[in-house]
């Protein structure tokens, strides 16, 4: 079936077979390999993505339930070369170890603190149930997403 | 992992939905229950239709009661300030269903529809006194929620039959609350305790409890409510509640080798205080 889907601010029609999910069509239709495939089971958050803004487990979406809408992957997040701010407090923060999750995290945490500015850091905790990192521990992730949401609330 | 192969057609009415589906179809809204089944090869229909943008089935309006359309996502219930002032319990429920991305797409029809006996919103549903509505191509009907769950996974649905909503009664002149014990793993509840209480002063003068996830289906526990009902809410009749609830579901236990049927019994008196407790404030 034909699907028309705005991806990064790029419209992207493909003829896709229906039971495609959303991941797939992005990984192996787009080259879009940022987001990643953990689990497969709508738990781990790996292939977190934005759709019409909203936080999305992409393994747990149809391509064709996209058709229309706007999708923004980790590869769209920068903005004119510059990366996002949950990027630099991912960075400045070591909030990661093998990376594997950190698309997923920073997609999820992206949308989170504009919901949430000043989250406090159990609000921070609490939301990052969906996203699973093995590696660190959680606690250089958390340091970033407070950090971006101290500022997204006018802090420092 | 990928599903069976399928048809797929998204559907713009009610209408052309039950139009358009057939013998081995199944409807499509956020699809955060059907497809993780489809992708484990649990369920392979040959054609799912697309309702999930369908305007009509989508949103909450309260007048008297709360209708809530059976595509609103649990997100959206959990954020409505009516669903908050009219039945507490349910905006809880719908705030604790999987993570904050599930609840974006996830829909209470798909999630009732699917009838997992381990997620929240049917055990509220059957204690508040909820009722589904569900149209066919022959009419519509409504269902109360404890008659729709009929067992593991299974509803009152009808093959064809399309759920277009839910109402509930207007609680805000009772007091409810769900406390769950969740899964340390999947955050599922292990027990889910739904309570919807009317109070008289100190008095209860009536009780309503469900109890889910410790069950195959989500179970009106009328033993339970007899027990509250009448009573100061004291010790002893949370007590003799917390029995009677262990007797209220003995027909319908579930359990597995981490939690077995015995240990969710005892666990489902256990949080019946807790969610009295938590609802009587």
């Amino acid at each position: 079936m034909q699907i028309s889907v705005t991806v990064n601010g790029v419209v992207q029609e493909r003829d896709v077979d229906p039971r495609t999910l959303l991941v797939h069509f992005l990984r192996e239709e787009l080259d879009l390999t940022g987001t990643k495939i953990g689990c497969d089971t709508s738990q781990c958050g790996a292939c977190t993505v934005h759709l019409d803004g909203k936080a999305l487990k992409s393994c747990t979406l149809l391509a064709a339930q996209a058709d229309g809408t706007n999708v923004t992957t980790i590869e769209g997040l920068a903005l004119d070369g510059e990366h996002h701010p949950m990027q630099t407090a991912f960075w400045e923060n070591h909030g990661l170890q093998c990376g594997y999750c950190t698309p997923g995290m920073i997609m999820a945490t992206t949308a989170f603190v504009e919901d949430n500015p000043g989250a406090s850091e159990e609000a921070i905790r609490h939301n990052l149930e969906g996203n699973i990192c093995r590696c660190t521990g959680y606690h250089n992730i958390v340091k970033a997403v407070k950090q971006v949401a101290d500022a997204a609330a006018g802090g420092d | 992992m990928w599903p069976n192969k399928f048809d797929y057609q998204r559907a713009d009415s009610v209408d052309q939905a039950l139009e358009l589906i057939g013998e081995e179809g199944k409807f499509l809204a956020g699809g955060h229950s059907l497809l993780p089944v489809m992708k484990l090869r649990l369920s392979a229909p040959e054609q799912l239709v697309d309702i999930g943008r369908i305007d009509s089935l989508r949103g909450i309006s309260a007048n008297g009661g709360l209708r809530i359309g059976a595509t609103t996502t649990h997100a959206e219930i959990a954020a409505s300030s009516d669903v908050q002032s009219m039945c507490a319990a349910l905006a809880d429920a719908c705030g604790g269903v999987g993570d904050q991305a599930v609840r974006n797409f996830g829909t209470i029809g798909g999630n009732i529809a699917h009838a997992d006996p381990a997620s929240d919103p049917p055990t509220v549903l059957v204690a508040c006194g909820a009722t589904v509505n569900i149209q066919g191509a022959d009419g519509s009907r409504s269902v109360a929620a404890q008659d729709f769950f009929v067992d593991l996974f299974e509803t009152d649905l009808e093959d064809g039959e399309l759920i277009t909503g839910i109402n509930l009664p207007n609680c805000s002149d009772c007091q409810c609350a769900y406390v769950k014990f969740p899964h340390p793993a999947s955050r599922y509840a292990i027990v889910g305790v739904a309570v919807c209480l009317k109070m008289d002063g100190g008095t209860c003068t009536q009780a309503d409890v469900a109890v889910g996830g410790a069950t195959v289906k989500a179970v009106k526990c009328a033993g339970a409510e007899a027990a509250l009902a009448g009573s100061s809410l004291d010790d002893a009749a949370l007590n003799a509640a917390a029995d009677m609830v262990k007797a209220d579901i003995a027909d319908w236990l579930a359990g597995d080798v981490a939690y077995p049927e015995s240990y969710r019994q005892q666990m489902a008196g256990v949080y019946l205080k807790r969610a009295v407790k938590a609802a009587a404030g």
